[in-house]
């Protein structure tokens, strides 16, 4: 009985976790390129979950006009793919508009890290601007199957989600860790200045960047859509303060640490809410939190670095 | 080959260069002396077009090369296009990476594979070393080591023309000789060379030719064994 409690909370934080890692990631390689805390990013996912939910109404032709005939796995995975390339074209233009010009002034980055939270802000109230405060419905494309092995329960889009993530960890660290463009956003945060001695152009890595947490985020708003069907403008505000922490204390910088710290997030929430009364879930989890930062405030995997000037 | 002409440049508010001009042939190495603070490193930031704030802004004058107008183009294009590579002082050796890698990443805009491969093997045939350390993080280097992959990187990138700034700075009086024979060797292979130096001697000894700069100015210039023999360099710089 306790055991079977116990995994099926694991199993429940893996997915929780999940999502406060594909988000982390975003923070965590953007900090690591650019020493910029993007908190924009929240805002990207909230951005993702409401384009996948176009795609995927047009494409089961819920608008007038268009064709239901695709298989919904077939809808599925194209709305992911979409949603994607789209999300990324949001995140590196607030790059271009927002972010870039400062960078060429010479801005400090206090101004920039402003900056990204006003450009969450304009995300979130543009959306409710455009498409109204009332809450949509993301529509069931995959439909869920639940199953129960041993007294637990999951559903194949909670196996999904756990799957997806742990993919998306080995392609990251692998793009990190083999290619060059990978090894150009390694070499910059540790040297900026010798990036482009190198014949790398700065601004193309820094958009390569923006592009996979952008997409990422993405995936996470899709699948989390997916799992709790229902869009507001402002679903992205506290995931993104979660993921951002997440990101923290994994080791900002570090991609295994967004996942460490995401997964780690994910296990204190689900577990203390199963302990304790789930209004409390918030402030014990990041009581935790407050603790173990302030014994090893560079989180799991960070170095402290001596700023560079 | 290269010309700088007139050359007018500042930081911030401060001009550092008050119009100097100098030119590199083809095939030769030319050294780049003077004091502290002289512009010695400023007149390389500026023909690399590193963009502020590293690199300084270019107020007056010219810099081309082979005919190319270098002032409009981007540091990153300069080394992959235009073929003309630093060896920044300090080393900028990105210590999170291993020797290969820091090694790979200077091949970031080659297409050409098979010259890739024939380059890798040179720079590990002029520096044993590294190849002993390729797989270490470049952290972990010593100075001689890292001023050796810097030089290797610069290799890598595949370009004709080679700055280097005080590559000797931090080094044993062996390894300088032992690096400036390196240079002497990628030279003969048909690198064109221009060094900055504080160790004039050790430069004269090398270079074909070389430049006097003296707060932002050029004060002297002439054949290597002709300033070698100049009382007042000697009395400058080689006492």
């Amino acid at each position: 009985m306790f055991l079977e409690s116990f995994l099926q909370n694991l199993l429940n934080a893996l997915q929780w976790g999940s999502f406060y890692a594909l988000i982390a990631l975003g923070y965590t390689m953007v900090y690591g390129v650019l020493l910029l805390i993007n908190f924009a990013h929240g805002d990207i996912f909230m951005v993702g979950a409401y384009i996948g939910f176009f795609i995927a109404t047009l494409l089961l032709g819920q608008y007038a006009g268009s064709s239901p005939s695709l298989s919904p796995v077939l809808v599925f995975a194209i709305t992911v793919v979409v949603t994607m390339v789209l999300t990324s074209g949001v995140g590196v233009a607030i790059e271009r508009i927002a972010y870039r010009p400062l960078r060429r002034k010479g801005a400090s980055r206090l101004y920039v890290v402003i900056t990204a939270l006003m450009c969450g802000l304009i995300l979130e109230n543009g959306n409710l601007a455009l498409l109204g405060a009332s809450r949509r419905n993301f529509p069931e494309m995959l439909s869920k199957t639940a199953y129960n092995i041993g007294g637990i329960n999951f559903t194949n889009v909670k196996i999904m989600v756990i799957m997806t993530t742990i993919a998306v960890f080995i392609l990251l660290e692998t793009i990190v860790r083999k290619t060059r463009l990978g090894m150009a956003m390694r070499a910059i945060s540790y040297d900026r200045m010798a990036v482009p001695l190198m014949g790398i152009p700065v601004d193309t890595v820094i958009v390569f960047t923006f592009i996979l947490g952008s997409s990422m985020a993405a995936l996470a708003g899709v699948l989390f859509a997916t799992a709790y069907p229902v869009l507001e403008p402002y679903m992205g505000a506290l995931v993104g303060w979660k993921a951002f922490i997440a990101a923290v204390l994994g080791g900002i910088g570090e991609i295994r640490g967004a996942f460490v710290g995401g997964f780690l997030l994910g296990f204190i929430e689900i577990f203390v809410a199963a302990l304790f009364p789930s209004t409390l879930r918030d402030l014990i989890a990041f009581s935790i939190l407050l603790v173990f930062l302030s014994i090893k405030p560079t989180g799991i995997f960070g170095v402290s670095r001596a700023t560079k000037i | 080959m290269l010309t700088v002409c007139d050359l007018h440049v500042k930081y911030g508010n401060i001009e550092a260069l008050h119009g100097i001009s100098l030119n590199v042939e083809e095939g030769e190495i030319v050294a780049l002396l003077g004091a502290n603070g002289a512009g010695k490193s400023t007149t390389l930031m500026s023909i690399m077009r590193l963009a502020p704030p590293e690199g300084p802004v270019v107020t007056k004058g010219t810099i081309s090369y082979n005919g190319t107008d270098l002032l409009p183009i981007q540091a990153h294009n300069i080394i992959a296009r235009q073929g003309i590579g630093l060896v920044p002082e300090g080393r900028h050796i990105f210590g999170n990476l291993t020797v290969f890698e820091n090694l790979k990443l200077a091949t970031f805009a080659r297409r050409d594979r098979e010259r890739i491969q024939q380059d890798y093997e040179r720079v590990f045939s002029l520096f044993p070393r590294l190849a002993d350390r390729r797989t270490q993080r470049g952290d972990l280097l010593s100075g001689g080591e890292q001023q050796m992959l810097a030089i290797g990187r610069a290799f890598m990138s595949g370009v004709k023309f080679i700055l280097l700034d005080e590559p000797s700075m931090g080094l044993s009086p062996l390894l300088m000789l032992e690096l400036f024979r390196v240079l002497k060797s990628i030279n003969e292979s048909g690198t064109t060379i221009l060094v900055v130096e504080q160790n004039a001697r050790l430069a004269l000894q090398y270079a074909n030719r070389a430049y006097v700069l003296e707060a932002g100015k050029i004060v002297l210039e002439g054949k290597a064994e002709d300033l070698a023999t100049n009382p007042e360099i000697h009395r400058a710089y080689l006492g």
